[in-house]
């Protein structure tokens, strides 16, 4: 006799107790804490702020522990959260010519104003498990070098001064914000900026992958990828003048792209660009790469049907909560569309088997 | 229980605001999708967060809510959305559709006959009725904008030609007020003639595409079809098996290995109600109503 699948109630309560328990874990192995996230787990932490499009690397380590470390899923809780603050207001553009640089590489000179800055990368590491990580240790401190007081400018404004690369005049409109007004397409290059600074790393990363293999190539360089602190300035109406009111960490990547020239403009470079929160490279790189991929129409070239350089493509689908939340409500319960296809499946076989009969 | 950390009904007033704007406009534009800037909410996009951000903006502190998916009350999203309004707006809920001044609905129209004064609000996955036939947003907008609808009558069309009928059994597309094709989310076709006519407001949210749609009391709403083969809404051809109803949409369960099967209302309520009534139907225990 049939049940009525009742109970929905006590089995989301017994559920969400469950995955509470699973969460922590075995009880005899202490507890992470917040602080051991944001700390160890730093580029997880990033990647979550970024996509999450909130700096804050407490919540978002939070997020990571609620989220049992699936960085998508905390992503979601951070874009959730972020949903209900209220907006005081919009910074000043942060100036990245200014930024304090952890790590600044360029791979288009050898040497330039401000130097190559390694920085805290995996690049040069033999990709070897070092097992005595399982065991707990205080690294060697590494050696330390004086806070270099030149300016570091960015090696795309070297170029431009020699008219080797595309201009890019200052443009002071206010840049759309998606997450307050519908993406409308076609979108400007600022918008799609945005969508692409909060797009998932993995989408981005195949994408650009395939502008590299072939498929809308851009022949990109990275001239400059910088990680680092910038300030964060507002300006107060009272007072008349900007205010620091704190450090981001960002990742900024200038790709410099070749391009033939047209009728209209003499062979020169052309522009890429990638910002996002953290220290991120693998997405900034990614980005850039995107960007300029996209950049197809404004500089006259032929769209040949790479999915990098469909707009529409491109940024209906970049975004991993949108994409994971439709991707998986399919475990939602479809009883009535599919009753209503079985219905519709079951007649029109009736009728093909009749009309075979009456055909024999 | 309300939760004190939240606004009434989670969203902030502007936002609400902003989406009573794009309510209001799509009412004044029925079967029009007006783009509206969805917010990201705390439930996954595809789970009914369009529904979720229409009902918040529609609901007063004195609104009784009934939530359903699949026509059912207690299935888990339906459960889990309005333990949400409990939370963030403590208003009222209620599972009796004549009770209830706003419903969200999943994939259904309560069999039930709506009134004035109620607000059916529906989730939607895709909003646009020609995406299936035009993957681009910006050439859909131009078919739409100049009643462009041929491709879709072409496909009915090829159904027919192919199969002998339109093979469209949820999502059936319609057309609102002689204007605007639209897509009435992907409730069973049986449902749309519920669609017109309708004393209740029927709001339609789609938060992962943006977009909010409307079908005003009162509206021409007309399935596509062809003179010669003229719309029909079907269900399973049965009674259900707990009220001995013939006239509302099952849902069909299997009960046991061997492939037997029952049918049942899949609009819980009506069910339970019919039950009440006295209603009987093949396999209720005192068996079925001479």
């Amino acid at each position: 006799m049939y049940v009525a699948v009742k109970g929905g109630e006590r089995a989301i309560d017994a559920a969400h107790a469950w995955l509470a328990e699973e969460r922590r874990g075995d009880p005899s192995v202490p507890e992470l804490t917040v602080a051991q996230i944001r700390e160890q787990m730093a580029l997880a932490v990033n990647r979550v702020m970024a996509e999450g499009s909130l700096y804050d690397p407490d919540l978002a380590a939070l997020a990571i522990k609620q989220a049992r470390g699936d960085l998508i899923e905390a992503v979601f809780l951070i874009r959730a959260y972020r949903t209900t603050l209220p907006r005081f207001g919009a910074s000043r553009p942060v100036d990245t010519a200014a930024m304090a640089v952890d790590r600044r590489v360029s791979a288009t000179f050898k040497d330039l104003p401000g130097g190559q800055v390694l920085g805290p990368t995996f690049d040069y590491t033999h990709r070897l498990l070092d097992f005595a990580l399982a065991a707990e240790g205080t690294p060697q401190p590494a050696p330390m070098a004086p806070a270099p007081d030149e300016p570091v400018p960015h090696v795309t404004g070297l170029l431009d001064r020699d008219g080797l690369i595309e201009q890019q005049p200052a443009d002071d409109t206010p840049a759309p914000d998606l997450t307050r007004q519908p993406l409308e397409l076609p979108a400007s290059r600022a918008l799609r900026l945005q969508a692409l600074a909060r797009a998932d790393e993995g989408f981005t990363l195949s994408l650009a992958y395939s502008t590299q293999r072939g498929y809308g190539r851009t022949h990109a360089f990275v001239g400059e990828l910088r990680i680092g602190r910038v300030a964060v300035e507002v300006e107060l109406p009272e007072l008349g003048f900007a205010v620091e009111i704190g450090e981001v960490e960002l990742t900024e990547c200038d790709t410099v792209n070749q391009f033939k020239g047209s009728k209209s403009e003499p062979p020169q470079f052309t522009r890429g660009y990638g910002l996002v929160m953290g220290q991120s490279e693998r997405k900034a790189i990614s980005m850039s790469l995107v960007d300029r991929a996209l950049r197809w129409q404004e500089l006259g070239e032929d769209f040949t049907g790479a999915p990098a350089q469909d707009e529409e493509f491109v940024l209906s689908h970049c975004d991993n909560i949108q994409a994971t939340g439709f991707l998986e409500h399919i475990k939602l319960p479809h009883y009535v569309d599919f009753q209503a296809e079985l219905e519709l499946v079951r007649r029109m076989r009736r009728e093909a088997v009749q009309m075979q009969e009456a055909a024999e | 229980m309300t939760d004190q950390a939240y606004n009434f009904a989670y969203l902030d007033e502007q936002t609400k605001r902003m989406i009573r704007r794009a309510l209001l406009k799509a009412l004044a534009i029925p079967g029009y999708q007006v783009p509206f800037a969805s917010r990201e909410m705390p439930m996954p996009y595809g789970w009914g967060t369009g529904g979720v951000q229409v009902t918040a903006a529609c609901l007063t502190p004195e609104d009784r809510l009934k939530v359903i998916d699949q026509g059912a009350d207690d299935t888990t999203n339906a459960v889990s959305i309005r333990r949400f309004f409990q939370r963030t707006a403590g208003v009222e809920t209620t599972e009796r559709t004549t009770d209830a001044t706003v419903i969200q609905t999943r994939h259904r129209i309560p069999e039930q006959p709506l009134a004035e004064g109620q607000i059916l609000v529906y989730q939607v996955p895709i909003p646009e009725p020609l995406r299936f036939l035009e993957p681009r947003e910006t050439e859909t907008r131009k078919m739409h904008e100049l009643e462009e609808y041929g491709l879709m009558h072409v496909k009915l069309y090829e159904d027919i030609a192919r199969h002998g009928e339109i093979a469209t059994a949820y999502a059936y597309p319609v057309r609102v007020e002689g204007r605007y094709v639209m897509d009435p989310s992907p409730i069973p076709k049986f449902d749309n003639p519920k669609l017109a006519g309708n004393p209740a407001i029927q709001l339609f949210g789609a938060g992962r595409e943006a977009r909010i749609h409307a079908v005003p009391p009162y509206s021409d709403v007309v399935s596509l079809d062809f003179e010669d083969h003229p719309f029909a809404a079907s269900k399973a051809d049965h009674e259900c098996d707990l009220c001995g109803s013939a006239g509302s949409y099952l849902d069909e369960v299997i009960t046991d290995d061997r492939g037997t099967r029952m049918f049942v209302c899949s609009d819980t309520d009506f069910c339970a109600s019919r039950q009440a009534q006295g209603h009987r139907g093949r396999l209720s225990p005192q068996g079925a109503t001479p």
